[in-house]
């Protein structure tokens, strides 16, 4: 016949964000280390070659920092007002930077002056990088104009001024010497070949540029202006793969992973968020104290820094797996105790008889099946079930009442046990998911004891604090329920527009219909 | 034939099997109960009906077995009527029409030409007084007598059969009624009255339920209403009598009965656990708890190895005498109201409704038997009255049966309400379904509707659920299988909730092709495309709010149909969103055929309830059938033939690709039929021929196959004259193996060869050793049958010989020689017995 069918722990969602492999990844750095800049931070950049240092481009000067030093190794001062976009070349030896004045300075990471200065730029040069071919620099300004120069002979090679506002952002091609992207205040990004005199392509983004990156495939290209980040494929002439709306102010800076498998963009809403590039969402999100104007990712991921708009560089290094000191295990049961006779291979003459499986029940099951009600509540108010799991208190209380013996099982309790009952109803009874049933035990509590009630000043106080509990949750939902009513004002002003789309409503009709009758 | 074709309203599937006391066959084999105005005999082995008594004309009361011959029964009815049946064959043998009411029979060993019976006094059932009177069943020749000799022996009992009992050996009648137990005694006639106090000392309550009679010694048992069970003694005295209490039920004793010997009481009620009393003493007792439901009845076979009892939810449990439980038999489980409605599982084509308690019955409709249980609320459930159980009130599969919804609700006060919306996904494997989702409280309010969007024609169609509510909102469920991503979760999640001006939903479907979906709110039927859940148009029919809604089907699935509680049946034309045609009729059920455009609508304005079956575009309904039953129909609905069933008229067309089956106000599944009632009864009649009491093991299958066989080849070869001697002699060394014990027979690899030989379908079908049994045998007959038949049992031998030779004599002219040879032997033999 049935048998005894044990009390159902309703599965609640596990609140908070779920854990992927992301999270895991994302979550794997240390405590960030804060390091204070004399102002905003407008440019981080690694250095390609080992050991991997960092320069900081931040009011006018030049940080170069070592990769766990707190202090910068190295410094670059020479600049009359501020400094941008300090970048390393390939090999890690040269390093170029623009300036307000407009000039764009070539700095030896040895050295300490500028071995070359290309002046032309009649405003500053908030953008400069390498080409490929580490003979060639491109600057952009606020002069409209991008410029190419030849490192060798410090001249300018061909000058391109197609935008109509300032350019601030553009990259190079890492696969072709000629290729490099600019990004303007005109809302548009363009793709220069250096050996044409005209932009090969311009590419509408519709919001002032901030960033633009290319992915090292080349075949893809990432604008980041106003909310959004978009993606295009170039190949296919500028075609929009994705437009990206999860910031909610301007995104600033770009930053592809090592692997390239993760989009990362900062924002002035103080968050970074990382992207996915196959599915082009969301996959993990980090927030700072400050709006980010800078972002950059070591080699293989080992450091995230982040420069922000109070001068603050963050830098978080990736925790490396340590060998733990394996604890004892408890002794068990030797495993050949399990396994006895595991692998017996019948043979053909024998008979097989299986052996029901048995369902073992929880210490409250038992109870229940035989009626010890109290029992079974003590049991479930015991440290380990009431602290870790309330939902099968919960699920045995709500048992309980279904049975009609809940308040047998409440009766009838000494001031400690009662004391456990209040701090666990205290505790748990304003929880959206344990409430309905929660409140009916307090119901039934305050019915029972109250005749006692002034004789135990800790169950008083126990008591009293329920009051606070329960006062506190009824302002608060007070509060907001005036905040949906708000927001219902507000939407009923807004769906007035409505009513249009509705008109049409015959003509939609008609076509679901004539699918009808096809069908 | 075609002109008298007539539409019938029938009964059908699953009547009460727990209305009286099932009684065992003497050697425990069947188990006889009454069954609404039928007897069932049902295999205790089994559990298979063998045989269904028909005769009563209204509902059996009680039923005994004939104490001087076992084979026989009697039962008795409301139609005032005792008949004594044989019923191994299922044949009526005799009559005896008394006249009154009979609540009650019995029938006692010593007395064999009387029976006693329980009929209300003055012959009037709502005097509520009723009286135990002895009847001659006189031996006079005739199928039908009359006895009007009736002699009073108690009166103002009870008329309940279990609130009367006969003690040992006929010597005394105890009865209960009220505070009192009245016993009388045959031999010195004369009247005990044992009175108990009505005091209710810690909430005593010491009405009498039911009573029960020491087999072998003076002992009463009784059973009271606060679970208390009195055991009486030394009763023959007026005064000194004696009691002793046993007290473990909680709530009243629904029944009582000794074992065999006395040795055991057994008692039942609402706690729904079989108690089994040692000895009669209170500290010795056995449980068999969780047998379902409240348990009614209880008794006893008479060579004591089994015990059944009968619950309130239609069933019957056979339990064995160490308190296992050997096999139920279950009907349609018939709770107080069917709250899921009528829903058909597309897959096996069972009606699905409430069964017991938190459980979800698949009953099939064509073998009058209960599939599967399904246990939904999954809770343990606990009897006791006054408690607000979980109850299942939806449930809805999808189109091909891969999803089964349900929803349970709990509510105690107006304030707090459970509701639990169960998905299950059916496995192949394990040929059910299997629990997918949980979600608790989809809505915050009574869910009203349920519905699945029909995915077949749709190209990668996700499932998808709408569940309309009384919180004025209605909500799109989807199935999403996520499990190519990291988290590995496959369920249903919501996807878009409606609502209109907060109105209740109060009904939701889905058009054929699930394009559409029509949700009404209160007055209002509003109309949303199910791809976008943009709301497309609404219609509505002012006075009155919408109930009931369906789309048409196939070439009808312009219209949209609905019911308003002024009684309206309105049809709205999608294509000019326009109001078609509206009728008054009263509609209260309205319900479309899935193979057709037709739909059935069942009116109810005054008492009766009509049906309507019409076509939306066409101005005539199909077929009007006038009250149809008393009361209002509950619910309706069409299930599927399996085959198409060829209907005569063309009015009554709609009946032949499915069937409507309706649930009346009293809880009694109905159909219609349009075959008169012989023709309806013929083939379980015909079935029940063939079947043979044996249990249907597979050894069983295996022989049965194999004698057919042989009895088709016998036919087709020799004439119709051979075929009865030789179907029974085919058998007997097979019979002779069966039957013979173990430790007599030779080794089994000696008897192998030839058993195994005459499993086999051969085409010459016999191994020798066989054949020789069966010419003795048949040598045997042919000698004691007369000198005429000589020629001819001569001629019915030869096809059998040359059979018999076939195998040794390769050729034919042989053969011819050796039958030539074995015919004069015969013939001597034959000449030398004359």
């Amino acid at each position: 016949m049935a048998s005894y069918k044990p009390v159902a722990v309703l599965p609640f969602p596990r609140l908070g964000e779920k854990v992927t492999q992301d999270t895991l990844y994302w979550k794997g750095y240390k405590t960030p280390v804060q390091i204070k800049e004399f102002g905003a931070v407008n440019k981080i950049d690694f250095s390609p070659v080992p050991p991997h240092n960092y320069a900081v481009t931040a009011s006018s000067r030049i940080h170069i920092y070592g990769r766990y030093s707190q202090e910068p190794i190295k410094t670059f001062s020479r600049f009359k007002d501020a400094a941008y976009c300090a970048t390393y070349r390939d090999d890690g030896k040269l390093l170029v930077a623009g300036s307000e004045e407009g000039n764009v300075r070539l700095f030896d990471i040895g050295g300490r002056a500028a071995l070359r200065q290309f002046d032309g730029h009649t405003k500053a040069a908030h953008v400069v990088d390498f080409l490929s071919d580490k003979y060639r620099i491109f600057s952009g300004a606020d002069d409209y104009t991008s410029k190419l120069w030849d490192i060798p002979s410090s001249s300018e090679i061909v000058s391109y001024s197609e935008h109509t506002d300032y350019v601030r952002c553009g990259c190079t091609s890492k696969l072709n010497a000629d290729l490099f992207v600019t990004g303007s205040y005109d809302h548009t990004v363009k793709v220069f070949d250096a050996r044409t005199e005209k932009s090969a392509l311009t590419i509408e983004h519709g919001h002032p540029v901030e960033s633009v990156l290319l992915f090292p495939s080349g075949g893809l290209l990432v604008s980041a202006g106003g909310r959004y980040v978009k993606v295009w494929d170039i190949l296919k002439g500028g075609y929009l793969l994705v437009s990206l709306k999860n910031h909610h102010k301007t995104v600033t800076c770009l930053c592809l992973s090592s692997s390239g498998q993760r989009l990362l963009s900062g924002s002035l809403d103080r968050h970074v968020k990382i992207y996915s590039t196959t599915s082009y969402k969301v996959v993990h999100s980090f927030d700072y104290a400050a709006s980010i104007l800078s972002l950059a990712l070591a080699p293989e991921d080992e450091t995230i820094i982040v420069g922000m708009t109070n001068g603050v560089l963050n830098v978080r290094h990736r925790k490396h797996e340590e060998n733990k000191e394996r604890i004892p295990k408890k002794r068990h049961p030797a495993y050949r105790t399990f396994v006895k006779g595991r692998n017996y291979m019948p043979k053909q003459e024998d008979f097989f008889v299986s052996k029901p499986v048995r369902n073992h029940l929880k210490k409250y099951d038992k109870l229940l099946k035989s009626f010890q009600v109290s029992k079974a509540l003590d049991a479930v108010l015991e440290v380990p079930i009431r602290v870790y799991t309330p939902e099968i208190t919960v699920a045995v209380m709500q048992e309980l009442s279904r049975r009609g013996t809940l308040k047998n099982a409440l009766a009838g309790r000494d001031e400690k046990q009662l004391g456990t009952l209040l701090t666990f109803l205290t505790r748990h009874v304003v929880e959206p998911r344990f409430a309905p049933v929660l409140i009916n035990v307090a119901e039934m509590i305050i019915d029972i004891y109250l005749s006692v009630a002034g004789q135990s000043a800790v169950v008083d106080k126990q008591f009293m604090r329920l009051q606070e509990v329960i006062e506190k949750e009824i302002d608060y939902q007070g509060e907001l329920l005036e905040t949906l009513g708000m927001m219902d004002a507000l939407f009923a002003t807004m769906t007035s527009k409505k009513v249009t789309s509705l008109e049409n409503k015959s003509n939609g009709i008609s076509k679901v219909v004539e699918q009808d009758t096809r069908n | 034939m075609v002109v008298q074709e007539q539409l019938r309203v029938v009964r059908c599937g699953g009547s009460k099997l727990n209305g009286s006391r099932a009684v065992f066959s003497a050697d425990a084999k069947y188990l006889l109960c009454a069954s609404g105005d039928y007897v069932k005999v049902y295999s205790t082995a089994t559990e298979e009906c063998i045989h269904i008594l028909q005769g009563h004309t209204n509902l059996v009361t009680g039923i005994q077995l004939n104490p001087q011959n076992h084979l026989q029964l009697y039962s008795c009815s409301l139609d005032g009527t005792i008949k004594l049946w044989d019923f191994t064959d299922g044949i009526l043998i005799k009559t005896f029409v008394v006249g009154y009411k009979i609540f009650a029979f019995y029938s006692l060993a010593g007395s064999d030409d009387s029976g006693f019976v329980i009929i209300p006094k003055n012959n009037e059932e709502a005097s509520d007084s009723f009286q135990l009177v002895l009847v001659r069943l006189t031996k006079a020749p005739g199928q039908e007598v009359e006895t009007k000799e009736l002699s009073l022996i108690l009166d103002d009992i009870d008329h309940s059969p279990k609130c009367t009992a006969f003690g040992r050996e006929g010597e005394y009648v105890a009865s209960v009624r009220g505070l009192h137990l009245s016993v009388y005694f045959f031999k010195k006639k004369m009247t005990h009255r044992f009175p108990l106090s009505a005091r209710t000392v810690k909430g005593a309550n010491n009405y009498f339920t039911c009573v029960a009679c020491h087999p072998k010694e003076d002992c009463i048992a009784s059973g009271h209403k606060d679970g208390k069970i009195r055991l009486w003694r030394n009763f023959t005295h007026n005064k000194e009598y004696t009691f002793s209490a046993m007290h473990w039920h909680h709530n009243a004793v629904m029944d009582l009965a000794f074992t065999v010997e006395g040795t055991n009481l057994l008692s039942g009620g609402l706690e729904s656990v079989l108690v089994q009393w040692r000895d009669g003493s209170e500290s010795k007792k056995e449980f068999l708890p969780r047998l379902g439901s409240t348990i009614e009845h209880i008794s006893v076979s008479p060579d004591g190895t089994l015990c059944c009892t009968s619950h309130a939810e239609n069933k019957i449990t056979i339990i064995q005498s160490n308190l296992r439980v050997s096999a139920v038999i279950q009907g349609l489980v018939k709770g107080s109201s069917v709250k899921t409605g009528l829903v058909v599982d597309p897959r096996t084509k069972a009606l699905v409704l409430n069964g017991k308690p938190g459980h979800l019955q698949f009953f099939c409709l064509q073998s009058d038997k209960q599939l599967y249980n399904l246990d939904i609320v999954q809770q343990e459930y606990i009897h006791q009255a006054g408690l607000s159980q979980t109850d299942l009130v939806k449930a809805a599969f999808s189109a091909q049966g891969n999803w089964l919804a349900t929803v349970e609700q709990r509510q105690e006060k107006e304030s707090d309400l459970e509701l639990q919306m169960k998905l299950w996904a059916y496995d192949e494997q394990m040929q059910s379904f299997k629990l997918n989702t949980r979600i608790n409280m989809p809505h915050e309010d009574h869910l009203t509707a349920l519905c699945f969007r029909d995915t077949d024609g749709v190209e990668d169609g996700i499932p998808t659920l709408v569940t309309a509510a009384k919180d004025g909102r209605f909500k799109v469920w989807v199935f999403m299988d996520e499990s190519d991503t990291d988290k590995q979760s496959v369920g249903w999640i919501c996807d878009f909730v409606g609502s209109y001006h907060n109105y209740q939903a109060n009904n939701c479907c889905f058009s054929e092709d699930g394009s559409l979906l029509a949700v009404s709110f209160e007055e209002i039927v509003t109309v949303w495309d199910s791809e976008t859940w943009d709301l497309k148009c609404t219609f509505c029919h002012p006075p009155g709010k919408i109930w009931s809604l369906c789309f048409g089907r196939l070439i009808c699935s312009k219209y949209l149909l609905g019911t308003t509680d002024h009684g309206f049946l309105c049809c709205w034309n999608l294509l000019s969103c326009a109001l078609e045609w509206s009728a008054q009729l009263g509609v209260i059920v309205l319900q479309p055929d899935p193979l057709s455009e037709n739909i059935a609508a069942v009116s109810c304005i005054s008492e009766d309830s009509d049906l309507f079956v019409f076509r939306p575009n066409e101005p005539r309904p199909l077929c009007i059938q006038r009250k149809v039953c008393r009361g209002k129909v509950q619910c309706a609905v069409f299930i599927p033939r399996n085959v198409p069933e060829a209907v005569g008229s063309e009015k009554y067309q709609w009946l032949s690709r499915s069937q409507l089956y309706f649930l009346t106000a009293m809880q009694e599944l109905m159909t219609f039929s349009t075959k008169s009632p012989e023709v309806r009864l013929t083939p379980s009649s015909k079935q029940l021929a063939v079947e043979e009491s044996l249990p249907m093991t597979p050894f069983y299958l295996l022989l049965g196959k194999h004698r057919e066989q042989q009895q088709l080849k016998k036919d087709a070869d020799i004439g119709k004259a051979v075929v009865h001697s030789h179907s029974a002699q085919s058998s007997p060394a097979v019979k002779e193996l069966l039957h013979t014990p173990a430790h007599v027979l030779p080794s089994a690899a000696f008897l192998c060869s030839t058993f195994i030989n005459t499993l086999l379908i051969s085409k010459e079908n016999k191994s020798n050793g066989e054949v020789a049994d069966e010419v003795e045998m048949e040598s045997e007959k042919a000698e004691d049958e007369s000198d005429e038949d000589i020629d001819h049992t001569a001629t019915e031998e030869d096809p059998k010989l040359t059979e018999l030779w076939g195998e040794m004599t390769p050729k034919l002219s042989k053969s011819q020689e050796k039958e030539l040879r074995k015919i004069r032997k015969t013939d001597y033999s034959w000449i030398s017995a004359l």
